[in-house]
């Protein structure tokens, strides 16, 4: 059985501001990290390579240092891994992205099931894991709460729909994008960064794809623009309240008697 | 193909050209100044930096499509068994306003089994026309079979709009749909509003961070929305329903999916956060159960619910269903009081549409402030105590003078 998850380098924080003056964008210590649902990804990975043998691989878009993230998905156990990396991918938007992720699986192989983490903490959109299963022309399941059961020709798990939970059995080859309940993900082993140091992870770009139209790829496959970004508006029917803790208790118990909360 | 140019002869200090850059897209290897992979193209560098050192550059243009072709603004109508979630109707009263103003029809596109009669009750919205698809195959989501049947209504109607709910099965559907059609979605939009060329201006927080971004779709339709539940203010119901139900057909094979349903069950009822009209907030100063437990009196005394931020369920210190903000759920209650929430904007655009916003925070420049009506500047380890005994004191006056 072939598995790939698809991991994303995040920011490690998200303060970004607006420089009020210049307008241009602040990002506070560009330090990076995996997006911390694609840990619970690997975690499905694992478990399943552990208990119905398996043959797990990586892949991840995004610049050359984007890398680092690939060598810790090894370390976590992943057999292969490799980074979709091109100067013409930048800009994309979530169809971009998807097709761009599609083509680099497609240059891999066919997997059994593809694995995604729910969403990523920068985009917090959650779209990209179902288009990618629209442009390989498979089923999907999104909100995977647990793998219940994995058979030769299909697997089947519980969904999270809101008000209910379903299960439902689905075909190879298939998508599925995980919640945080399928399992604490396994910290790094020490062997495995022993092992990892050195290793050498492949690079696909858009010559090594199928489809090499560059009209598809980056901005140019991308049919969303961002037109201008702003800081959000701030309210200006405020009013402050300072003081000693004593005051402003006093003073908010008093003003929700008369918002009649209380 | 587009991208950002650098002049190099231009370039004299590298490391300020560096800094415009929010990405960290260029780097430098004291020859050239390069742009990777990691470029958004946001095009900061060619608006705020020097002039002509960065110039963003297109090759040819995709011809323009024309957009008169697509008319109508269509939302999808979620629901469970029939059950229609209110986020439908909120999109109505959107689309309905869009309409208007655009002078298009709109309509709903509706999918399930046994839903006819329900499709009458959404014409007391105004809606111009209700589309049916009702299939024994259509009973449970699964995403083949829905794909398929909002191909079809899209490929027969060619609206221009399509507004889908951020439900669970809204963000697996319409990701699904809009890569069909190759065109854009643009998810958790905050404000949506729509130009006469029909263009959809959807504004929504991005990059993660405190930025909103107005995003639209200028060369391909039809254009995808998600919006989340209590975003927007479901409609009056009108008093004369003008508008019909048609009941479309689809052929039987498009229907057929690789996903079988084994087991429904309903969840326990909780009572949802979206639900409640008091919330109280723990944001990332709360780092214990027990501090926890302090703002959870409060929600109590205030017959509220507690919410927390993200940093509380990475901490493990909260269920996931009481995260506030774009990876949690969004709050519209008549009251919100948060505590040491520095009001992140993936945050922020989950509760700004709160009645009253009462904020509690040490740092008198907490962005938490910037939507605040009450913003109290001081410490909710001091405030809160004694928040709980002044509103008991109310309470044990009131019960002394009720006994009177």
């Amino acid at each position: 059985m072939e598995i790939i998850v698809c991991i994303k380098q995040v920011p490690g924080t998200s303060e970004v501001e607006v420089d009020p003056e210049t307008g241009v964008l602040k990002r506070e210590g560009i330090d990076s990290k995996m997006n911390p649902y694609d840990l619970y990804a690997l975690e499905t990975a694992m478990r399943i390579k552990e208990q119905n043998g398996a043959k797990v691989s990586v892949v991840s878009m995004g610049p050359p240092q984007a890398s680092v993230i690939i060598e810790e998905a090894f370390m976590m156990g992943a057999d292969e891994g490799i980074l979709l990396s091109d100067r013409k991918f930048a800009g994309a938007d979530v169809l971009a992205t998807a097709y761009t992720i599609s083509q680099g699986l497609k240059a891999l192989g066919n997997p059994d099931i593809i694995i995604c983490g729910k969403q990523t903490t920068d985009g917090d959109t959650a779209q990209v894991g179902p288009e990618v299963a629209e442009f390989l022309g498979i089923p999907h399941i999104a909100n995977v709460k647990k793998v219940i059961e994995v058979k030769d020709k299909s697997i089947t798990v519980e969904m999270d729909m809101a008000h209910t939970v379903e299960i439902a059995e689905m075909q190879y080859p298939c998508l599925i994008t995980v919640e945080k309940d399928v399992g604490q993900p396994r910290l790094p082993s020490f062997r495995l960064k022993l092992e990892t140091k050195g290793r050498k992870i492949p690079i696909l770009s858009l010559k090594d794809f199928p489809d090499k139209d560059e009209k598809k790829y980056g901005l140019n496959g991308s049919p969303t623009r961002v037109l201008r970004i702003f800081s959000p508006e701030a309210n200006t029917d405020r009013e402050t309240w300072r003081g000693s803790s004593d005051e402003l208790s006093q003073k908010l118990a008093r003003k929700l008697q008369e918002l009649k909360f209380v | 193909m587009a991208r950002i140019v650098v002049n190099q002869s231009l370039v004299t200090s590298p490391e300020e050209l560096m800094k415009l850059c929010p990405f960290g897209a260029m780097e430098w290897d004291n020859e050239y100044l390069t742009i990777n992979a990691a470029c958004k193209m946001c095009q900061i560098c060619v608006k705020k930096g020097p002039e002509g050192v960065f110039t963003c550059e297109i090759d040819e243009e995709a011809p323009a499509i024309d957009k008169g072709k697509w008319r109508g603004i269509a939302v999808y109508v979620d629901h469970l068994e029939g059950d229609i979630h209110p986020v439908t109707l909120e999109l109505v009263g959107k689309a309905k306003e869009m309409a208007a103003k655009i002078n298009h029809p709109f309509y709903c596109v509706f999918m399930g089994t046994n839903i006819k009669d329900k499709a009458n009750l959404l014409l007391n919205y105004g809606i111009d026309e209700v589309f049916v698809y009702d299939d024994p195959e259509l009973k449970h989501f699964r995403i083949e079979p829905y794909t398929a049947v909002m191909e079809d209504f899209i490929n027969k109607i060619k609206p221009t709009i399509v507004l889908v709910g951020a439900t669970s099965i809204g963000r697996s559907l319409a990701p699904r749909v809009a890569a069909r059609f190759r065109t854009g979605l643009t998810a958790d939009c905050t404000v949506l509003d729509v130009d006469e060329n029909t263009d959809l201006a959807q504004i929504r927080p991005a990059f993660g961070g405190n930025i909103m971004a107005h995003i639209y779709t200028p060369n391909n339709r039809p254009q995808f929305a998600t919006v989340r539940y209590k975003v927007f203010s479901a409609p009056e119901i009108d008093c004369e329903a003008k508008g019909k139900v048609t009941v479309c057909d689809i052929a039987k094979e498009k229907l057929a999916s690789g996903i079988k349903v084994l087991e429904v069950r309903m969840k326990e009822k909780v009572k949802s956060i979206e639900d409640a009209e008091v919330i109280v907030v723990a944001g990332s100063a709360v780092k214990k159960a027990e501090d926890l437990e302090m703002v959870k009196q409060l929600a109590d005394k205030l017959g509220g619910m507690v919410g927390v931020t993200r940093p509380l369920i990475e901490a493990g210190l909260a269920d996931p269903r009481l995260q506030i903000g774009l990876s949690g759920r969004t709050v519209k209650p008549k009251l919100i009081i948060t505590c040491g929430v520095a009001g992140a904007i993936q945050f922020v655009a989950g509760m700004d549409k709160s009645d009253y916003i009462v904020a509690i925070n040490t740092d008198e420049n907490a962005p938490i402030f910037n939507v605040a009506h009450y913003a109290i500047v001081g410490d909710m380890f001091e405030i809160i105590p004694k928040l709980i005994q002044q509103l008991d004191a109310k309470a044990n006056a009131a019960a002394t003078k009720s006994v009177c």
